[in-house]
């Protein structure tokens, strides 16, 4: 399989390392990003790409196509970012990030794990481009429309019911963020699988404690995670989201006749100890000067082993 | 050179709220996005989070109301009524309920995509008995914005805008009436929120080009003055065009659509803005080109409703504001 070819190439590590470069030198050259996010997900969705998830080669060019139009009768060439996660073939997985905020670090991911040329984030938020800065459904790796948050799970386990009806092996994997607990979509989602025994579905949610207005515990507290899913019926795991080895263990968790959602407890300055700075406003870090964004450049590069960015040119 | 008014909303509420002791600044995790963060921080007693919860939260506010209070609900438009339709209508439009709806990031103005565009919202709104509409074009029209939604007895859904905009008028915001900004007799333009900069661009060619235009900006879109539009769709020759930040169905378009069937007017009618489709992310000036949401767009528009050319090009048009991506006026990326 050709993920499995790849796999061993790189470390998951280095991967991730690779992911905060990226979106660092992107944040540098456009004057801010989510940054955060690459901080906190970074190991996650390297280690879903490098090692979990069963993908097949991918079937859409390397170099991003422009914006094709929305779905429409009149467009029948419409296409999802679906390709860049390898083709929809009963054994592969499936993968839904469902903050399309994240884009950004899910498009370092593909580069990264060699799924779309590096050219593809010289696109990013540009007229015309299908790079979107909210990942659209048309934006590489993005399979169907999340971005307004909460509406990824209930899908997944849709599709994933269905493929057990099908008798497919491919499992649907989806990425959370933790604000998503606050919707209560999100709850309805966790009971919908454990009435219906869908088991199937895998979920990783980054639990950086962190949303736009802040630290969540003073936007709106969400208490207990882990045994609030539990007793809506998921099997839950939480693991330290840094630590790569804690995510292969509990991937490995039994959860029969349940979903498995691991909580993935991050930190939103993570290889970046400087961003703590912005606390509590870490959302979309906007450089407030020159002078700030002067010196995050070159204690973020520092940090991250390599040159500052070179972002007047 | 028109003059530039950066983050109206900001000044304009606070000054609103601290007036009025029984309104209160509701916030659903889009605080800074929305230009309340310095109200939160000053007024924490006035001030509520309510997080990504936007379901609860509007069923919330209907409680509120019932109380009295007046809660001014701030997060994009689309959050405010596709999710939670259903609260919307029980809770708040069914009862009367003075809840105040400030949608931001109206149409195609955020790069966000289609789960952060309200394209239909006007359409929404207008079949939901109760329901009162504004929308706001300009600086000065954002500035009375508050004054004038917390006037309506019962609920009422605001387009607002936010960051930096041009003042275009020196009046606030009547509501129930329309501002004429030119009385031609040739066509009649009919526009809303940011299109009506577009058109204002576009009447100077068009003058130029001969036609005379008599063009309508609408701040009231509900209930809506169908007299008062019916004198100026009677006073042109040449027939009605409208241009929109939504989609053609169930927005301003619509609405004239309606007047001119009820009333017998046999004039021809152009619609224009997104046209039975969904908006992707993009700056404004890319997605109103794209679209045919532009001054351009409606000069061509004008051309088709005359059946005549008029020979304006882009350069024939006053020159379009470009708002700057990483303006310093917002906070967040969206
Ligand atoms: C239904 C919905 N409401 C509001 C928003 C606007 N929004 C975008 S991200 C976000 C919260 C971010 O918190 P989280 O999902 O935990 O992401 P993180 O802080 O880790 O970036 C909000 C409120 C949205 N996208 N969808």
């Amino acid at each position: 399989m050709w993920n499995i070819a790849v796999k061993n190439e790189r470390t998951t590590e280095d991967i991730a390392l690779g992911i905060r470069r990226r979106v660092f030198e992107h944040a540098m050259r456009n004057n801010g990003g989510y940054l955060s996010q690459a901080c906190s997900s970074a190991e996650q969705l390297a280690w879903l790409y490098n090692e979990e998830l069963i993908l097949g080669a991918p079937t859409l060019p390397m170099i991003p196509k422009p914006f094709g139009g929305v779905p429409h009768a009149d467009n029948p060439d419409y296409h999802t970012g679906a390709g860049y996660n390898g083709p929809f073939e009963p054994e592969f997985d499936r993968l839904f990030i469902a903050p399309a905020h994240y884009a950004l670090v899910a498009y370092a991911t593909l580069i990264e794990t060699g799924r779309m040329a590096a050219e593809g984030l010289e696109m990013f938020n540009k007229d015309g481009s299908s790079v979107e800065m909210i990942g659209a459904e048309h934006s590489p790796g993005m399979e169907v429309h999340n971005g307004t948050l909460g509406i990824g799970l209930s899908t997944a386990a849709g599709l994933a019911w269905a493929r057990k009806r099908k008798g497919e092996k491919g499992r649907v994997w989806v990425y959370m963020s933790d604000g998503e607990v606050q919707e209560g979509q999100t709850w309805e989602a966790i009971q919908c699988c454990a009435h219906h025994r869908i088991d199937n579905v895998k979920a990783i949610m980054d639990v950086n404690r962190q949303q736009c207005d802040g630290a969540m515990d003073s936007v709106m507290e969400v208490g207990d995670i882990k045994t609030k899913m539990e007793n809506f019926g998921a099997v839950v795991v939480e693991v330290d989201a840094h630590n790569v080895n804690d995510m292969r263990e509990a991937a490995k968790t039994k959860h029969d006749g349940k979903p498995l959602i691991i909580l993935a407890n991050s930190n939103p300055f993570h290889a970046m100890p400087i961003l703590e700075e912005r606390f509590p406003r870490l959302h979309y870090v906007r450089f407030k000067s020159e002078e700030e964004r002067a010196r995050m450049n070159i204690s973020i590069a520092e940090s991250l082993g390599v040159d500052p960015i070179d972002y007047a040119h | 050179m028109v003059e530039m008014v950066s983050r109206p909303y900001e000044r304009a509420f606070e000054k609103h709220a601290l007036a009025n002791p029984e309104v209160l600044c509701i916030s659903a995790d889009l605080t800074s996005s929305c230009e309340i963060d310095k109200f939160r921080d000053n007024h924490p007693d006035q001030f509520l989070s309510m997080g990504m919860a936007e379901q609860n939260m509007m069923s919330f506010c209907g409680g509120l109301g019932l109380a009295g209070y007046r809660p001014f609900i701030h997060t994009f438009g689309v959050f405010t009524y596709r999710r939670p339709y259903d609260q919307l209508m029980a809770s708040i439009a069914y009862p009367r309920r003075k809840v105040r709806i400030m949608g931001f990031l109206p149409g195609i103005t955020t790069p966000g995509g289609m789960t952060h565009q309200a394209i239909e919202d006007i359409s929404v709104m207008r079949s939901m008995p109760n329901m009162t509409i504004l929308e706001t074009g300009d600086a000065t029209e954002v500035e009375s914005i508050c004054e004038a939604a917390d006037s309506i007895d019962g609920p009422v859904y605001c387009r607002v805008l936010r960051g930096s905009m041009p003042r275009l008028f020196d009046t606030p915001i009547k509501v129930g009436e329309m501002r004429e900004l030119s009385l031609g007799n040739d066509v009649l333009i009919v526009t809303a929120g940011i299109t009506t900069e577009e058109a204002m661009r576009a009447t100077k060619a068009l003058e130029a080009a001969g036609v005379s235009v008599r063009h309508l900006h609408l701040h009231t879109i509900k209930p809506f003055n169908a007299e008062a539009i019916l004198d100026h769709i009677n006073a042109v020759k040449g027939g009605v065009i409208t241009l929109e930040n939504h989609v053609t169905e169930g927005g301003i378009g619509s609405l004239v659509a309606e007047v001119m069937a009820d009333n017998g007017v046999g004039k021809k009618l152009r619609r224009l803005g997104l046209k039975d489709t969904y908006a992707h992310g993009g700056s404004r000036a890319y997605l109103m080109r794209y679209y045919g949401l532009d001054a351009l767009a409606l000069t061509q528009g004008v051309e088709d409703l005359l059946g005549q050319k008029l020979g304006i090009s882009e350069a024939d048009l006053a020159e379009a504001r470009v708002d700057a991506v990483h303006s310093l006026a917002k906070a967040e990326g969206l």
